[in-house]
């Protein structure tokens, strides 16, 4: 077991090295450093000034040693201009050069300076995980438990009824993306003009003039301001957490142990409870775990459509702003999260799952 | 002619102007019910309802983009003076002769008629969705095929390096490899240049492995990849087309290569999965010990087995490539600014969503609907193909 986690371990920081250098070469490509140098020095720079800027800044040199820089195991680098001012990456403004470290990058908790946010990233984007972190509980407590029992119900009697309903409403709502859910939902809940919004407000239920709110701030979580957001990310994920739990519970229903348990007159309840959810379970799981990179993608959507400012609209402002700092925070939470979830859904496989035995 | 249309008056000349792809359904449909015995799997798909709805639906989005100069009602492009924001059914202010009269889904927030511009949708994403999953598809079976049926280093190196694309986030993926600065460095013609190749190795290998005894057909079938090949691929990835048949704007290529970029690791993971699950049938030892070659096996033998998974998840794929080229427009990324395509219509309508849904509602439903079929129609070609 511990050999198992050592070598997963040793691949996924294997993995997150090669991903952030990935990043950082496509994030300091020259086009992205002419258009940092226009939007820093000025925007009538001629190519020259702008080279200059670029070499003085320490933008210049091999995109290796850059990469070691920003990671924090190459010594940063350190310029003396013409009028003997000392300027380095890891000097701060009025600091004494002497005193300033020799290794900052992300390794040593500097993640750089945020042009977009006017400070720090690492502070900013703390703030912004946190915000989308309380959006992500509220879909993981909405989306996990309705998916599953509608999986469960559905794969427990398979070619019922209730089976197709639940399978339709599951295709459907995976081949709805978060964009065009959102989308909906907004014009159906929280438009004054169209849907149940004019309606309600007539009839003088509402006090306001839409059900839902069209948008959320991390400020004021309330059940109207958050319904909608939580519902769009979570509606793609449920069909797709659903139906592999339909798949795994039909499977389930099917093995031997079951049709024994049933013939010796345990009730078809017990059953379903007492011996096939936990082994139907199994493969959820892992499926939840790997969710988490697809609800990535669902927050950056549903934060753009909600103007929610998280992380997604973090992600978002950075790529549209040329905040090549914050860019590169931004893909190392992310990266993360996608490393650390497939390692806990490998691990709990193994856990969870009697069948697979390690050496 | 100068009052707002109802909402039945609506579908009903809705349903007029898509009386071209309502008669090619019919055929389609009479067509194949009558000969279904004799058209194997797409023949059986007409024995399950699920599987006649989805098709039914993509067909109609395939017809619409076909016959879309016809469905149209107006130039996708072009602004209306006066119609700005309008509802659904609004007469066309001081509309000149021989024009449409209404707007038939209203007007988007630069006064250009929201139907036309769903219809013209469906092309440009009907134009690039299945090619990229096509594209996607090759180089997934070029690579995962032997990664399976060697397994050892190769398929080592291979799945890590699928793992690493996998573990992207695909918005940050498309934001790092969709932009205009990108488009400077001259990545994406790399992309293209790797990714290309993969269609004529494949058939290069194909007809290789099956006629290789046999050197005159050989030569022809090869020569002939060989040439077609290599031409089409100078003018899509280089833009260097001799002839100029081939070529392909610098935008669009970029949001191709990404696309393609994006999917292929998933069908490299589907891909070798079968295989290490079929090298193991008694057929391809059979084959081993008649003495034939590890490609003729892998491709004459195991490759058509795999077929039956394979389609289906190419009709989920493709569906799953629509949602991505919705994303891209969704953000602006890789379109022109007026473009007609679904996502960037959205991207535009959102903004006066609370007030005029109907300019993002109508490409959100259309969307919705191609992938909904897309999905069905898998459901149910997996449903015919397990029966057999």
């Amino acid at each position: 077991m511990l050999t198992f986690i050592a070598r997963r371990l040793g691949l996924m920081l294997l993995t997150a090295f090669v991903l952030t250098f990935v990043v950082f070469f496509l994030t300091n490509l020259p086009p992205n450093l002419e258009k940092l140098a226009r939007s820093e020095g000025s925007v009538r720079m001629t190519d020259e000034s702008v080279a200059a800027w670029i070499e003085q800044n320490g933008h210049g040199g091999s995109v290796f040693a850059r990469y070691g820089q920003w990671l924090g195991v190459v010594p940063g680098w350190t310029r003396t201009d013409d009028k003997g001012v000392t300027r380095g990456r890891c000097i701060q403004p009025r600091q004494d050069p002497a005193e300033a470290a020799r290794f900052c990058g992300i390794l040593q908790g500097d993640w750089g300076f945020s042009t977009f946010f006017k400070k720090d990233v690492l502070p900013s984007l703390s703030e912004k995980l946190a915000a989308t972190g309380w959006l992500m509980m509220w879909v993981m407590i909405v989306m996990v438990p309705t998916a599953l029992v509608i999986g469960v119900v559905s794969g427990m009697r398979e070619g019922s009824r209730t089976d197709r309903v639940l399978s339709t409403f599951s295709i459907a709502s995976t081949a709805t993306p978060e964009y065009v859910s959102g989308v909906i939902l907004v014009a159906l809940f929280a438009s004054p003009v169209t849907g149940l919004s004019p309606m309600l407000a007539e009839w003088g239920w509402i006090d306001g003039r839409t059900l839902f709110q069209g948008a959320a701030s991390p400020d004021r979580i309330t059940f109207w301001s958050f319904t909608l957001p939580v519902l769009t990310i979570a509606l793609y994920g449920i069909g797709y957490i659903a139906r592999m739990t339909r798949a795994s519970m039909t499977e389930v229903m099917t093995a031997q142990y079951i049709r024994t348990a049933r013939l010796k007159g345990v009730s078809f309840g017990q059953v379903v409870v007492r011996h096939a959810l936990r082994n139907a379970l199994i493969a959820p799981f892992t499926v939840i775990m790997l969710q988490f990179p697809w609800l990535l993608n669902g927050v950056v959507i549903v934060e753009t459509l909600f103007n929610y400012k998280g992380f997604g609209w973090t992600l978002v402002q950075a790529a549209g702003n040329n905040d090549i700092n914050l860019l590169l925070g931004c893909s190392v939470v992310a990266v993360f999260v996608v490393l650390v979830t497939q390692l806990i859904s490998d691990i709990g496989y193994v856990f969870l799952n009697p069948r697979i035995r390690l050496s | 002619m100068d009052e707002l249309l109802s909402w039945g008056a609506i579908l009903g000349r809705v349903a007029v102007q898509f009386l071209p792809v309502w008669i090619a359904l019919v055929v389609t449909y009479a067509v194949s019910i009558t000969f279904k015995r004799r058209l194997g799997l797409y023949g059986k798909l007409f024995d399950s309802p699920v599987g006649m709805i989805g098709f039914g639906i993509v067909m109609f989005w395939v017809f619409t983009a076909l016959f879309a100069d016809q469905v149209i009602t107006h130039d996708p492009l072009a602004q209306f003076s006066g119609m700005k924001n309008k509802v659904p059914g609004t007469p066309l202010a001081n509309s000149p002769e021989g024009q449409y009269g209404w707007f038939l889904f209203g007007g988007d927030h630069l006064a250009r008629d929201v139907f036309s511009r769903m219809v013209m949708g469906a092309r440009s994403v009907l134009s690039i969705a299945p090619a990229a999953t096509a594209f996607a598809f090759m180089v997934g079976i070029t690579l995962g095929v032997p990664a399976g049926y060697f397994g050892g280093r190769l398929d080592t190196s291979l799945s890590f390096i699928a793992n690493l694309v996998l573990a992207f986030p695909v918005i940050l993926l498309f934001y790092l490899l969709v932009t205009p600065e990108i488009r400077l460095t001259g990545i994406p013609v790399v992309l293209a240049a790797v990714l290309f190749i993969f269609p004529i190795i494949f058939l290069t290998i194909l007809f290789n492995a099956r006629y290789f005894t046999d050197p005159k057909k050989r030569n022809l079938y090869v020569g002939i990849v060989l040439v077609l090949g290599f031409w089409a691929y100078s003018g899509l990835a280089f833009n260097m087309d001799p002839l100029g048949v081939w070529s392909m704007d610098p935008n669009l290529l970029n949001v191709f290569v990404s696309v393609v970029f994006v999917n292929s690791p998933t069908v490299f993971r589907i891909v070798r999965g079968i295989v290490m699950d079929l090298k193991a049938r008694d057929y391809v030892a059979a084959g081993q010990t008649r003495g034939e070659g590890p490609w003729y096996i892998m491709l004459w033998e195991i490759l058509p087995n795999a077929r039956g998974p394979l389609i289906v998840d190419f009709c989920l794929r493709i569906g799953y490539t629509t949602i991505l080229l919705g994303t891209l427009g969704f953000f602006g990324l890789g379109v022109a600014p007026d473009s007609p395509d679904w996502g960037s219509t959205i991207d535009d309508g959102r903004k006066t969503l609370s007030l005029f849904p109907h300019a993002a509602v109508v490409p959100a439903l259309a969307l919705m609907s191609l992938v909904l079929g897309l999905n069905l129609l898998a459901d149910g070609l997996r449903e015919e193909s397990l029966r057999d």
